[in-house]
């Protein structure tokens, strides 16, 4: 059995994407800026598409940017309004300690040039409250960005009360929402979100193209010069297939969240139940606040590239925060940000389902999950320590 | 591509010569939990020859490939190869290892000169310190 359970890190496409972008390549093919009438043919298409992303997000199209995808839209959001900010003479930027790394890094660029970055703790509950964002904000911060829900624990941050937060301060509030778009209902209106990231291929739609919506009137910053697409925000001829199919997988993803989010919860918690009963595990992130397809445990004792290595071989694609997946010496800084200490963390397990996914799926992850970290406990000198009592259990 | 050469998958998912020798002549362990890897290796010597050998490995793939390539290596042999065993030879044998992933074959021959340091000083062996790293001082947990 083949058991695709990353749906995190990407997905698979639809049908309905795929097929929405075949005509683009093969008739309607033309560049949208171009006078003619095949350019013509591709602008239409691109602003029906734009159209359809706004309704979904309830904005105004022309509040909409297509960008290559949800890094690039996370770092132009943030230095637009670092930019902003300086011209004001606020150079402070709020953010959790949890962000994915496009946040994360386009912040640590930031602070080298002179801005103050306070990154809000997240151990209380795997998550951030409103309180700890109305705390931290001053005179001169300039921005508030808060992932919209975290990819690696699936915890769903409180964004609408942030959002009520930042308008009452006058803050301008970025979220990334790339693991939240298309799987939770999202209005940019009444959530007061100025800014917002998403990427397709997080809800079956194509790689290498994602959003920023931007609320009109806020001064925006170029990264990339050049032509004047995008209102002259974005330089370059538009991935109109791509961009097509991002509007149809969206839509297609909020006309059926409420029944994708019933099955995909019911699967997840089926899979949080079992897999609890592994002795010396915890699950990583906000158990009730939480993505629907989201499951993260941190098992003790085990190191998290072999368990995944193993699950392989029995047909589960899985993820994990060790060290040994991500090419460095450290684990996931998400896990250590919720105070999972190193031993513990690099024993880290990311299962995150799609409506793809079947209850027959699960029961193979139940079946394995518990066998595969039993086999690698069993040449573990450290669960021999533990269970020897020569080392404590931490979980 | 597969991250990992087909001999190392072998010795990943039917990895040779793990457990514990209860009455073991020497017993070796570096890394640490911290850094995602510890290696344990257990030695039971007669006339210097190491006649078994077992290990426990909390780590990567590769980490517990290296392990199992390494005691195949040194099983059955006298300590004096065993002591000239290199990361590299245990690397190559296994037909390669990611370059992120050599530390992993240090920590087998560091295991190993550990066990046989522990042998020596269980029976009063005089031996040349130099010979034997210490495993705390190298960068890999830096």
């Amino acid at each position: 059995m083949f058991v695709y359970a990353d749906n995190a890190a990407t997905t698979k496409m639809s049908k309905l994407a795929i097929e929405t972008m075949v005509p683009y390549y093969e008739s309607v093919f033309g560049n949208p800026s171009s006078l003619h009438s095949a350019g013509q043919e591709a602008k239409e298409a691109l602003e029906n598409a734009r159209a359809t992303v706004a309704a979904c997000l309830g904005c105004d199209p022309r509040e909409i940017y297509f960008t290559s995808g949800g890094s690039e839209a996370d770092n132009q959001a943030i230095i637009s309004a670092a930019r902003y900010g300086a011209r004001k003479n606020k150079k402070h930027i709020i953010s959790t300690a949890f962000e994915h790394h496009a946040v994360l890094h386009t912040l640590n660029k930031l602070e080298k040039e002179g801005y103050e970055i306070t990154l809000l703790d997240v151990k209380e509950g795997h998550n951030v409250t409103a309180q700890q964002v109305k705390d931290a904000i001053r005179e001169d911060t300039c921005l508030v960005t808060c992932m919209y829900a975290n990819n690696e624990i699936g915890s769903v941050l409180p964004i609408g009360e942030i959002g009520a937060i930042c308008k009452e301060a006058g803050v301008p509030f970025h979220t990334d929402a790339v693991q939240a778009a298309g799987h939770l209902h999202i209005d940019v209106k009444a959530q007061n979100i100025d800014m917002l990231s998403l990427s397709a291929h997080k809800f079956h739609g194509p790689k290498g193209v994602g959003v920023l919506y931007v609320r009109r009137g806020f001064p925006m910053t170029n990264l990339i010069e050049g032509g004047a697409q995008e209102r002259s925000k974005r330089a370059g001829t538009e991935n109109i297939p791509g961009i097509c199919a991002l509007a149809a997988a969206l839509k297609d993803a909020c006309d059926h969240m409420e029944e994708h989010t019933a099955t995909v919860t019911a699967m997840r918690d089926k899979l949080i139940e079992g897999l609890s009963q592994i002795p010396h595990c915890a699950l990583n992130g906000d158990p009730v606040n939480r993505l629907p397809g989201n499951v993260s445990f941190c098992f003790e004792g085990i190191e998290g590239e072999s368990l995944l290595l193993l699950l392989d071989m029995h047909g589960i694609c899985a993820s994990s925060g060790s060290a040994c997946t991500s090419g460095s010496l450290d684990p996931s800084h998400v896990l250590l940000a919720i105070g999972r200490v190193h031993d513990v963390a690099h024993g880290s397990l990311r299962l995150s389902l799609s409506h793809y996914n079947t209850m027959e799926e699960i029961d193979h992850i139940l079946t394995y999950v518990p066998k595969v970290v039993q086999q690698l406990r069993n040449m573990s000198p450290v669960w021999r320590d533990l269970q020897n009592g020569v080392r404590e259990y931490i979980l | 591509m597969a991250l990992y050469s087909e001999v190392v998958m072998d010795h990943f998912m039917n990895p040779r010569n793990v457990g514990i020798i209860e009455d073991a002549d020497g017993v070796g362990q570096v890394g640490n939990a911290k850094c995602g890897d510890i290696m344990k290796i257990y030695l039971k010597i007669e006339n210097d020859v190491i006649v078994d050998v077992k290990f426990e490995t909390f780590g990567c793939g590769s980490a517990i490939a290296s392990s199992s390539m390494a005691t195949e290596m040194i099983k059955g042999k006298p300590l004096s190869d065993a002591l000239q065993l290199t990361n590299r030879a245990v690397a190559e044998a296994l037909h390669g290892l990611p370059a992120q992933k050599m530390h992993c074959s240090v920590l087998a021959e560091e295991a190993i000169k550990s066990a046989v340091k522990d042998y020596y000083d269980r029976n009063g062996i005089a031996y040349d310190k130099a010979m034997f790293p210490d495993c705390e001082h190298c960068a890999h947990c830096e």
